[in-house]
């Protein structure tokens, strides 16, 4: 018999979502849904462009009420203080710019269409990610 | 009909990350923490929606346009380059003092968390200022 009992079926039932959200994007509206590029663009504000991206933004805001509707919210812890916040902010959106996406352009999507562009960004994020909270949890805080 | 699915593809997407757990930066740290308390969630997402994802890639490579007769906008760029490093450098110093990356950011403004407006704000100036970088080019 095979052992299913590890495997963390919500993680992996809601990445099946994540992914298939993506693919409806990509299959209708020919896009990439890439958070970072979807917000980010949205500064160079072509007119055409404006509407969809606000919509997109819009159900993500949303789907924590429609989750409510059905069950009640998991729990949700926000560790970091004020002043991280800003602070992680600030890199989490002028470095997702720079290196072209963040977990969802590169990691979803781009580890998707066999990117290795995006799998090279993925292995620096996740690396630099560990490297900073082993820095923050074990080395600072000790 | 472009927007109806803009805009069920971002809430399909925001029940993925609650249901999966991403929409808690604890758990995303927590994935980070390899010397701490490890868990791989991250990861299983990863494999769902990858395993998804590239079905419907795989699909669109042989799509001239979408379903609804718009332009496929994939990104044309293969260039491993300084530009990506660094920016991957900068996001993932971001992402490790947080947990939290845009997608999570959004959803927990609508879970009345509302110390994430304090990092929504400073994640669009960080997005400005990248804007404005790039205009002066």
């Amino acid at each position: 018999m095979v052992n299913l009992d590890f495997i963390p079926w919500p993680a992996l039932i809601g990445g099946m979502i994540i992914g298939f959200s993506a693919s409806l994007l990509l299959l209708f509206n020919g896009r990439i849904a890439g958070v970072s590029g979807i917000v980010g663009e949205l500064f160079r504000w072509q007119v055409s462009e404006v509407n969809w991206r606000i919509i997109f933004i819009v159900g993500l805001i949303v789907s924590p009420v429609v989750w409510q509707q059905f069950f009640a919210l998991p729990v949700i812890h926000i560790e970091a203080s004020g002043v991280m916040l800003a602070i992680a902010g600030l890199l989490v959106g002028f470095g997702a710019r720079l290196g072209s996406g963040c977990t969802s352009g590169h990691g979803v999507c781009g580890l998707s269409r066999l990117s290795l562009r995006s799998l090279v960004a993925i292995m620096v994020f996740v690396i630099t990610g560990a490297i900073t909270v082993y820095l923050i949890r074990h080395v600072l805080t000790a | 009909m472009m927007h109806i699915i803009a805009g069920l593809s971002g809430l399909i997407f925001g029940l993925g990350l609650i249901l999966s757990g991403m929409a808690n930066p604890a758990i995303v740290l927590a994935f980070f923490d390899v010397a701490g308390n490890w868990n791989a969630a991250l990861l299983w997402v990863m494999i769902g929606a990858i395993t998804v994802g590239s079905i419907a890639f795989l699909v669109a490579s042989k799509l001239g346009h979408s379903y609804l007769g718009l332009p496929m906008h994939l990104p044309a760029s293969r260039k491993i380059d300084k530009r990506l490093l660094i920016g991957s450098f900068i996001f993932g110093i971001g992402w490790g003092m947080a947990g939290i990356c845009p997608g999570p950011a959004l959803v927990l403004v609508g879970t009345g968390h509302t110390e994430i407006f304090i990092f929504i704000a400073s994640m669009l100036l960080g997005m400005g200022l990248f804007e404005a970088m790039r205009r002066k080019q």
